[in-house]
């Protein structure tokens, strides 16, 4: 019988992002905070009372906040910039690439309501491509967390790292499972150990993931669940560690297909030790407005999906 | 730096820092000296007499007035002066453009070149960055400035207006800005391609102090760059409308688009070199 994770709170991923920074500030003076009209939606609002000289509100105007972080970070600080994730990246992605990338700034994008689960904003901001944006560029480090305290660890990890970073998190309440322990960059976290399938998730698919886990396992199938909380660098180590012992791999995520984390595990596999491997990802479309889990489920994001997949995985082993 | 400048020797490395752009754009069969003759007297007036820096170079520019070149394209002039005021050894210039060398086409800090801090070419984005380090000069109670320089045909990128307003809201009275207003594009002149309008108005408009001057004029560029200098602390952004002669200085180069990114050939390189004297010894 294996340990199970549970949770009693939800709470949203932006919120470990506006505590973390507010942590992570406390402690380093060098760390400044942008934003571009979304202080609230950010959760940067404690930030920027606690230190107004240190926060820059640029209004809607995020290539001009880019390009402000790119010169603080020239100066020497630690410029932490906050908008939706849509306009942290497709909106920008420029000024990241020249400015900031190639730059070699150490510039902190922090990025909010990713994914499907904005909800009924729809898809004019529901970014599905900004994983594959940001591990395109050289130098980035690209880290998607899955809870509201694995987020606020990575915040105040990425605050101590030098180079730039894309930090992906979300709007909606969402369980609160992992416990309160440090960060460590690049370095995925094995959450239930399994022998059929290993499932590598990252960001709110993470809980789905567990949650599929203990559908497979009532029906005799032990599946290992890994949380790739850090994309670029991608942990191949634990990825091929896992896939040698299970014999086959399901990817989940909240993002398109192409361009995203199975994308990357799945150059691994082929590289290294070729085995079957299934996607859970939005198959090139657009989203649309509506609930969050709603959403999830009807782009093939559901727990469902991710318990097919396993089971196609395993009979692909062959 | 401050006054009485030095104008035969100032003009002595305007001399030969032409003579390095059209060597350089020669011997790559690449890059833009149009641009680049246009503005010398702006890079070697900064670098020689206005600006207080240490050539040893630190990237961030601590204590120090730092520069942003934000027009990339015309990183020939940027280089050569760069060498010529000791940030690396003059011979370098040789390398500008080919394999492996720290003088990328458009400037970059990945291969470590002292006197570049961001890297530009993609347009529109320098002051965003100057800004950034003007704000964090404030943060850190450093009295130092600093200095921007964008092209007329890059008013057209929307990032450049954005900044703008953000620099005016937030009273960033540390920055001096300056625009080579030389009027062509590559395509053709501005007025042509997308008329910037009253640019000075524009900019009077978004809550900049406005300056204009003559850019190829050495004492009057030197009088204005110090008259905005006395105007930082009093709460706005500052810039500077330079008017300049694209290929100044090559006759046959100057007044013209023809010239923004092609290089002479070796008829015309000679023909160039015998209008512009080797003052200080070629690279």
């Amino acid at each position: 019988m294996k340990t199970k994770l549970t949770y009693t709170d939800k709470k949203d991923t932006r919120s470990g992002f506006g505590d973390g920074l507010l942590e992570a500030a406390k402690k380093n003076p060098q760390i400044v905070g942008l934003c571009a009209d979304l202080t609230g939606s950010l959760k940067m609002n404690a930030f920027q009372k606690e230190f107004p000289d240190r926060f820059f509100q640029v209004g809607i105007a995020e290539a001009n906040m880019m390009g402000i972080a790119a010169g603080l970070a020239t100066a020497g600080k630690i410029p932490f910039t906050g908008t939706f994730a849509n306009f942290s990246t497709s909106r920008v992605y420029d000024q990241l690439r020249q400015s900031i990338a190639y730059s070699e700034k150490n510039v902190k994008v922090c990025a909010s309501h990713a994914g499907l689960t904005l909800g009924e904003d729809g898809a004019t901001h529901q970014v599905l491509e900004d994983i594959g944006m940001t591990k395109m560029l050289p130098n980035f480090t690209v880290i998607n967390p899955c809870d509201y305290h694995q987020t606020k660890a990575a915040t105040m990890a990425i605050a101590d790292h030098h180079g730039p970073v894309y930090l992906r998190f979300g709007r909606p309440g969402w369980p609160m499972f992992m416990q309160d322990q440090p960060f460590e960059i690049g370095k995925a976290i094995t959450l239930i150990e399994g022998s059929d399938v290993s499932i590598f998730a990252t960001g709110h698919m993470v809980w789905r993931a567990i949650e599929a886990e203990a559908i497979l396992e009532d029906q005799g199938i032990s599946a290992e669940v890994i949380n790739i909380h850090t994309i670029k660098p991608l942990d191949e180590q634990a990825i091929l560690q896992s896939v040698r012992k299970t014999g086959c791999a399901v990817s989940a995520e909240e993002h398109q297909m192409a361009g995203g984390l199975g994308e990357s595990i799945a150059q691994t596999i082929v590289k290294n030790h070729l085995v079957p491997q299934e996607f859970v990802a939005v198959n090139d479309q657009f989203g649309e407005s509506g609930k969050p889990e709603d959403l999830l489920d009807k782009y093939g994001l559901g727990v469902s999906d991710i318990v097919e997949k396993a089971k196609k995985a395993i009979r692909r082993k062959g | 730096m401050s006054s009485n400048p030095d104008l035969k020797s100032l003009n002595n490395i305007c001399s030969q820092v032409r003579r390095d752009i059209v060597r350089m754009v020669h011997a790559v069969n690449s890059g833009h000296p149009g641009g680049s003759l246009g503005c010398t007297e702006y890079f070697v007036a900064l670098f020689n007499h206005i600006m207080k820096y240490d050539s040893s170079f630190n990237i961030e520019g601590k204590g120090e007035d730092v520069f942003f070149l934000s027009n990339g394209h015309i990183s020939p002039v940027f280089y050569s002066t760069l060498a010529r005021a000791g940030f690396f050894d003059v011979k370098e210039l040789s390398t500008f453009r080919k394999l492996d060398s720290r003088l990328q086409g458009h400037p970059a800090t990945e291969e470590g070149l002292p006197g570049v801090r961001i890297a530009s070419g993609s347009l529109g984005q320098g002051l965003s960055a100057a800004i950034g380090v003007a704000l964090s000069k404030k943060l850190d109670g450093d009295d130092r400035n600093v200095f921007i320089l964008m092209g007329d045909g890059e008013q057209q990128e929307g990032q450049v207006w954005e900044a703008a307003m953000f620099a005016a809201h937030n009273k960033v009275d540390n920055l001096i800005a300056t625009i080579d207003y030389n009027g062509q594009q590559i395509d053709g002149p501005l007025e042509e391609v997308n008329s910037l309008g009253n640019l000075k108005a524009k900019y009077d408009a978004f809550g900049w102090d406005v300056l204009e001057c003559d850019g190829n004029n050495l004492s009057e560029l030197i009088e204005t760059i110090e008259a905005a200098r006395s105007k930082t602390g009093s709460g706005k952004p500052i810039m500077i409308l330079m008017t300049t002669e694209m290929g100044k200085g090559v006759d046959f180069m100057e007044g013209t688009h023809k010239w923004h990114g092609v290089a002479p050939n070796d008829e015309q390189l000679a023909d160039a070199l015998s209008q512009l004297e080797e003052t200080i010894g070629d690279y």
